[in-house]
């Protein structure tokens, strides 16, 4: 039964295939493993739209709506804040939102004011360097983080920093203005969260 | 009595002949050079901590609940109802803090001594993979308790990884398992925590430490002692400056578990959270997804990495450079037997300028740890005044960044283009009788 001659090439190529072939089975094996990490249908299927009254929000106030567990900020700017917008296009990253931050938005919020009627800005409230929830901080006045601050948003995190239309100034961490989430008005007082105007009819 | 043992040993002998030489090898027959000194204690400290960490977590994991509802009121029922439950998770949380307290200085002290030299890269290089390893599990523990920092602290960290372009949001959701974290995010971290990551350390741990016998210790002086003369009192050809490892240095080690223990016991008794630097007090609010804390920082061993994130701007629409920077923090320190090309291995026996450098490197260290803990957002006021806070803690924490990565860019040029004036290294341990 010896075989006084070894063919090394036939073993080398048993050698490889067998590798290759319990090499897939090994990668293919660890794909439902891995693809059980991804969100389950249960977490997926919570992210159904939101109704919000704006009956209450007084000029300057702030609501946060959650949405999909984000936190959705509304807010009612005063023709003051307003006013501000264009005076700190020259210190922010992205001012007419079309370069990095294109995509932070939809068509109908790519404006100047980043909304669809000028005084109600919808932004997720999730600092776009690593997630946080920035504080908004309003009032146009010096503040330690910044000597002139025009009000907007201030992240607690790392320090970013968005003026009151959701736009990052430079020299910050975060790369991109705060995204503007789908919304349209159902009417004068109400807006529904995760739908965009079209669809709605 | 003694017969009894003799014959069991000797029973285990025959079914499994190489038990016994394994023991020897590794305590009675390894022999360590003879001029351990302070910082030799920290290997075994850590091994202690190690320890104290799995009895500890095993306990806590009876009484735990790891679902995002029951989460943290587990863990007020383990502090308030379970008895002596209050102690076990100090034992565990303090642990946690001391861990990196020990490994730092074991790390600093590798630097220091040039153990991290060939031939002790592989030892090196797995110590790392165990202080990788070791963030890695530090941060999942953190975020168990599931108050409002372990709720934003797994939000930041995850998100690291979504600034990776193209492939980052999908990322972040697949280690979520959700949009934000949440209840699979909570039972993924708590399998890892207390299953896959600590199996992971502990073969890592024996790695290490096969390692370190194949080559033998290093010594404060840097000498190899497996080269130097022949014949101790208890081998004629083992190292003269080398004494067996047990009972020599276990007893050794036992006055450095004392001492720690005395610091470890009054910790956990009297300070457990430590002035809000081992247990953060916004962590006793439950977690909420719509609220950040007011102060977000990491847990103190985590703040000179975090530090760079925070100093390296977005740049080309991409945060990505910041996290980079951090990761390349812990990337250069597994590269450094490879950035020091000096043949020196000690302090006492390096230039002037390696010396200046490593302290210059501990000093940024402790700059980040500055910036990162929120230290300077505090002192730049009172020290300056009405200043502009973002600008001065760039500056300085800027500065402190580039000297940390400056340190290992020195080190090479340094040894590189043979700069550095070492003095003459000692034949043999400057101890030896």
């Amino acid at each position: 039964m010896a075989n006084e001659v070894v063919d090394h090439g036939r073993r080398r190529f048993l050698t490889a295939t067998t590798a290759v072939v319990g090499g897939l089975g090994i990668v293919s094996a660890a794909v439902p493993f891995i693809k059980s990490w991804e969100p389950s249908a249960r977490a997926k299927a919570a992210g159904a739209p939101v109704t919000q009254s704006l009956a209450k929000i007084e000029a300057g106030q702030m609501l946060a709506v959650s949405w999909r567990s984000l936190p959705v900020f509304v807010i009612n700017r005063t023709p003051a804040q307003l006013a501000t917008l264009p005076e700190v296009d020259s210190r922010l990253v992205d001012p007419k939102s079309d370069g990095a931050s294109a995509t932070q938005q939809p068509k109908y919020a790519q404006n100047e004011t980043r909304s669809i009627k000028p005084e109600w800005l919808v932004i997720v409230g999730i600092c776009t360097h690593l997630g946080c929830v920035p504080n908004f901080v309003p009032e146009i006045k010096p503040e330690p983080f910044d000597p002139n601050w025009k009000g907007g948003f201030y992240c607690p995190c790392h320090h970013s920093r968005y003026d009151l239309a959701g736009r990052v100034f430079s020299g910050v961490p975060a790369p991109k203005n705060l995204e503007v989430p789908p919304y349209h008005f159902i009417d004068d007082k109400t807006i529904q969260i995760g739908v965009d105007p079209k669809e709605a009819g | 009595m003694a017969n009894v043992f003799t014959n069991i040993g000797d029973w285990v002998t025959e079914r499994a002949p190489n038990m016994m030489p394994a023991y020897r090898k590794h305590m009675t027959e390894y022999y360590a050079p003879k001029n351990f000194n302070l910082w030799y204690y920290f290997g075994s400290l850590a091994l202690l901590v190690l320890v104290n960490q799995i009895v500890t977590g095993i306990f806590l994991t009876m009484n735990y609940n790891p679902s995002a509802a029951g989460a943290f009121d587990s863990v007020q029922y383990i502090m308030r109802d379970v008895e002596w439950g209050w102690l076990i998770r100090y034992m565990h949380s303090t642990g946690a803090s001391l861990f990196f307290v020990v490994v730092f200085l074991h790390m600093f002290r590798g630097m220091m001594y040039g153990s991290y030299k060939k031939p002790r890269e592989l030892v090196w290089l797995l110590g790392m993979l165990i202080f990788l390893v070791l963030m890695a599990e530090a941060f999942m523990g953190y975020v168990l308790p599931w108050g409002n920092m372990s709720f934003w602290g797994a939000k930041v960290i995850v998100s690291l990884f979504g600034t990776i372009p193209v492939i980052g949001g999908q990322l972040v959701e697949w280690i979520m398992g959700d949009f934000l974290p949440a209840d699979a995010t909570l039972n993924r971290f708590f399998a890892l925590h207390v299953i896959a990551l600590p199996i992971v350390l502990l073969l890592l741990v024996v790695l290490h430490i096969a390692a370190l016998h194949e080559v033998g210790s290093n010594n404060p002086d840097g000498v190899e002692i497996k080269k130097g003369p022949k014949g101790n009192r208890w081998d004629a050809l083992k190292p003269a400056d080398g004494i067996p490892f047990h009972p020599y240095y276990t007893v050794k080690d036992l006055v450095g578990v004392g001492f720690f223990l005395l610091i470890a016991a009054f910790i956990i008794f009297f300070a457990p959270t430590f002035g809000g630097w081992f247990l953060e007090h916004d962590n006793s609010i439950m977690a909420n997804n719509l609220v950040t804390p007011a102060e977000i920082k990491p847990v103190w061993y985590f703040t000179p990495f975090y530090a760079i994130v925070r100093m390296i701007p977005s740049f080309a629409g991409t945060a990505v450079w910041g996290v980079l920077a951090m990761f390349g923090a812990i990337a250069v320190l597994f590269l450094l037997p490879w950035f020091d090309r000096g043949k020196v291995k000690s302090i006492r026996h390096r230039g002037t300028g390696y010396k200046v450098a490593l302290g210059l490197f501990v000093l940024s260290f402790f700059g980040l740890g500055a910036v990162g803990a929120g230290i300077t957002a505090e002192v730049i006021p009172e020290w300056f005044g009405d200043v502009d806070l973002t600008t001065y803690e760039n500056a300085f924490g800027r500065l402190m960044t580039l000297i940390y990565f400056g340190f290992f860019a020195f080190l090479w040029a340094y040894t590189h283009f043979g700069w550095e004036k070492t003095k003459p290294v000692p034949e043999r341990v400057t101890t030896h009788d």
